[in-house]
């Protein structure tokens, strides 16, 4: 057309057709529907009786990581192929600068249930406010403290200290950070050789965070009593540590997926996308480790 | 230029093309909105006359809840996201969609999410009946197992919803053909990235809701639990800080249309082309420190009530901007009357009706009145149907002729046009009345007091309902049979998809970027 411009663009590159968003799809359904059916089946809340659930969980989650997987193959070789231009590389930038904008909300509605819950709530329970009749009525025995050892209703728990565990796990996560970036650094210098070292040592230090937050479970469940049951300490206690473990799961998972790159010579200095986006989340996951361990355990 | 396309079903599955997938969207949210709509016939035919007729108390809740959901997240939303999929690009002259493949994921997700959600309304113990607002503990201990699988489809959606929103604003930032500076974008493009970056914000927190009520419902947490030293209060706190953003996810884009679409018949430009882009950022920011404008009558301390009186009434101000704005494009232009400019100055005036009554239950002490009565239903709906949908109908019949090549018959279309502004008007506005004289929402009796107004409402609603069906009608008549379009149909319109491409629009466009002055 004659409206085209005369100087010379790198051409975006839109891919042709891909089988993998609809087996995604497909996956996410049966995830769905098979864990509905699942949680069901276990608390037989519903006399939803059977025990198929959580074998179609189990099928849309080997969809899932079966689509993941090929999806993430067409990528790598299309990158590796020379497909992309530096404006596609600018798009998975900004779209994994978003995705983790959308992870900071969703820890911000928990963190925002544990501020509402101990700034407000506890001592409305305890009949301040206008709330004395509430109080008076319905829970005189309450006295309002956090962490909140006991319920309204009168279950007990035992606070988890700060000063153990989770300090221990404080510095492993955050020395992680630091060997992360001694990695990007060498990736950048094209010091392949340490580049691999500190990311296998940053992927290391990702397992032994998930070994010693395991343990730190064991003991809250079998000898602290404290549970995702012991009212909202202990829900946002498990909300927000089980789910910044999850993300450092993920995390790991891409460190580890990152460090085979790096050793089957991925990356270039100037070209290593997936490295930055691995790196990007790994130091999210710490930043909000450290929220936790603020919010969560010390205060 | 290639004009090549897949074919079979293929094409659809496996696309990769923002138009195709644009197209799916767009047809999506049609479906869904005569499924939503079907069910608010029910309500409807219910609320004729006082007494219950047709359906049991329990079965109208759950109508209630899922038109309240399908329209929402199955109807406004995704036929937002499919102009954003169609336009955006063209607007701003680039190839496609920055990330295509993703965007098909974002798609497909929806039909399987509205299978498991409507897939409720046949379960044991039938579909949600909470509203859709599924307050706690309504949600939480007394909802319907089903509730598992509608918050499940609820992550879905979010899902969805994040996906495509990443992919609008990456277009934009990244997308734009040399020269097409950020204060040059069509109004759409810019409320349509501020309402990206709205979804990014919310919908991970609507997902953090949901999931709080499901490990209450089923893993002992106490989130909305009193007695465990939770408070359902908090649901509605977390629940609006999403809803209320949300409200203006389903209405920004309806702007943007709008702000295209009255120059193009004013035959002058946009009014305050940068007033514009200040005023949607302003309202965008704002959403997200009004929520609890929602809840004035749970019992929040007076300084809470106070602040977010005011910070709802500042809202006015961008939103008095804007339609200045509009009126002042319309103030001494060659207007004419198209069927596209009447549904966007139908929507003007209806949009300033529906926020006059949003000013009014901003109010703190009043609100103590309105609050979950008709009044409130009677101004969601005006910002809604004649906003949001209005909005929707507008760019269909301004963009038609570039998506398929064929124009509508404008003798139909201001027929589709009078029938529906006239049934809207007497559907809502009755509601107003019912709901001032105390008539609370979401009960399928009334007192014989309100019997008039509820049969004006009613009949209201089966015109417009049939009014909608006649739009499906024209619709696949144009693109059957209709007569074909010029390359540029409206004189007035301008914009890239206008000035340099034909119509109907080639399955690729802009591999080459254009140039922009």
């Amino acid at each position: 057309m004659s409206t085209e411009t005369k100087e010379k663009y790198e051409k975006y590159y839109v891919p042709e057709q891909s089988p993998w968003p609809i087996v995604g799809a497909i996956g996410l359904f049966l995830l769905a529907f098979g864990g509905g059916n699942f949680i069901q089946q276990t608390t037989g809340k519903y006399g939803n009786e059977g025990s198929w659930g959580w074998l179609i969980f189990l099928v849309g989650l080997s969809i899932i990581l079966y689509m993941m997987w090929s999806w993430w193959r067409d990528t790598v070789r299309e990158s590796m192929g020379g497909l992309y231009s530096s404006q596609m590389d600018r798009s998975f930038r900004q779209g994994m600068l978003w995705f983790i904008t959308s992870e900071v909300m969703f820890f911000a509605a928990f963190f925002g249930g544990l501020f509402y819950a101990r700034t407000m709530v506890m001592p409305w329970l305890g009949g301040e406010g206008n709330n004395a009749m509430t109080h008076a009525l319905l829970w005189p025995e309450f006295i309002p403290s956090w962490p909140m050892v006991e319920t309204p209703a009168g279950d007990t728990t035992t606070a988890m200290g700060a000063f153990g565990l989770p300090a221990i796990n404080t510095a492993i996560l955050l020395t992680s950070s630091w060997t992360l970036t001694i990695a990007h650094h060498a990736l950048i210098k094209g010091n392949r050789n340490t580049l691999i070292n500190y990311t296998v040592i940053t992927a290391l230090l990702g397992v032994i965070f998930l070994c010693l937050q395991a343990y730190e479970y064991y003991e809250a469940y079998h000898h602290m009593g404290l549970t995702l049951g012991s009212g909202i300490y202990g829900s946002t206690f498990f909300m927000l540590t089980g789910f910044h473990g999850l993300h450092v799961t993920i995390g790991t998972i891409f460190l580890i997926v990152l460090s085979i790159r790096c050793a089957s010579g991925h990356f270039k200095p100037e070209n290593h996308f997936a490295f930055e986006a691995g790196a990007w989340y790994w130091h999210f996951v710490d930043v909000v480790w450290l929220f936790l361990f603020i919010f969560v355990y010390i205060l | 230029m290639a004009d090549h396309h897949p074919t079979g079903i293929k094409r659809w599955l496996f696309t990769t093309n923002h138009k195709d997938i644009g197209s799916m969207y767009l047809w999506f949210s049609f479906i869904m909105f005569f499924i939503g709509g079907a069910m608010a016939m029910v309500i409807r035919a219910e609320l004729y006359q006082p007494g219950l007729q047709f359906v049991e108390p329990n079965f109208f809740n759950q109508m209630t809840t899922m038109h309240g959901l399908i329209m929402v997240f199955g109807a406004v939303m995704p036929s937002m996201v499919g102009l954003a999929n169609w336009l955006i690009p063209m607007q701003i002259g680039a190839p496609d969609m920055a990330l295509p493949r993703m965007n098909n994921w974002s798609f497909w997700i929806l039909p399987f999410a509205f299978t498991l959600l409507l897939s409720s309304l046949f379960m044991e113990g039938g579909a949600p009946n909470f509203g859709w607002t599924f307050y706690a503990p309504l949600s939480t201990t007394y909802g319907p197992p089903s509730t598992d699988f509608f918050i499940l489809g609820v992550h879905m959606m979010g899902i969805s919803s994040i996906m495509g929103a990443i992919n609008v604003i990456v277009t934009v930032f990244n997308m734009r053909a040399p020269g097409m500076t950020l204060m040059k974008m069509p109004l759409f493009v810019w409320t349509w990235v501020i309402t990206a970056f709205l979804l990014i914000m919310v919908m991970p927190v609507l997902a953090g809701a949901v999931t709080m009520m499901l490990t209450d419902r089923h893993f002992g947490t106490s989130f909305f639990d009193a007695a465990g030293g939770g408070d359902p209060v908090m649901f509605q706190h977390i629940f609006w800080f999403f809803g209320h953003p949300e409200v203006y996810i389903m209405i920004l884009p309806a702007f943007g249309v709008a702000s295209e679409i009255i120059p193009a018949f004013a035959r002058k430009k946009l009014f305050g082309y940068a007033s514009m882009v200040y005023a949607t950022a302003s309202i965008a920011l704002l959403s997200f420190i009004v929520w609890a404008h929602h809840m004035f009558t749970v019992g929040m301390p007076l300084a809470g009530e106070l602040f977010f009186m005011i910070a709802t009434m500042l809202i006015a101000v961008p939103t008095g901007v804007k339609v200045f704005n509009w009126v002042a494009t319309m103030w001494k232009g060659s207007m004419t009357f198209e069927t596209p400019m009447l549904f966007a100055i139908a929507f003007v005036i209806l949009f300033t009706i529906g926020g006059f009554s949003g000013v009014m239950l901003a109010m703190a002490p009043v609100d103590f009145q309105y609050h979950d009565t008709y009044f409130v239903v009677a101004h969601f709906h005006y910002v809604l149907f004649p906003g949001a949908i209005f909005g929707t109908t507008a760019a269909v019949y301004y963009w038609l002729p570039k998506w398929t090549g064929k124009m509508y018959n404008e003798k139909m279309g201001k027929i589709h046009f009078w029938w529906s502004m006239i049934a809207v008007n007497l559907t809502f506005f009755p509601m107003h009345f019912s709901g001032l004289a105390g008539m609370p929402r979401r009960i399928p009796d009334y007192n014989m007091m309100f019997a008039d107004f509820n049969q004006l409402a009613s009949i209201g609603a089966f015109a417009l309902g049939l009014s909608q069906l006649f739009f499906l009608f024209i619709v696949i008549k144009t693109i059957r049979s209709g007569k074909k379009s010029e390359d540029k149909p409206w004189d007035g319109a301008t914009g890239l998809e206008w000035d340099k491409l034909p119509c109907p629009a080639p399955y690729h466009t802009f591999d080459t970027p254009p140039k922009v002055d």
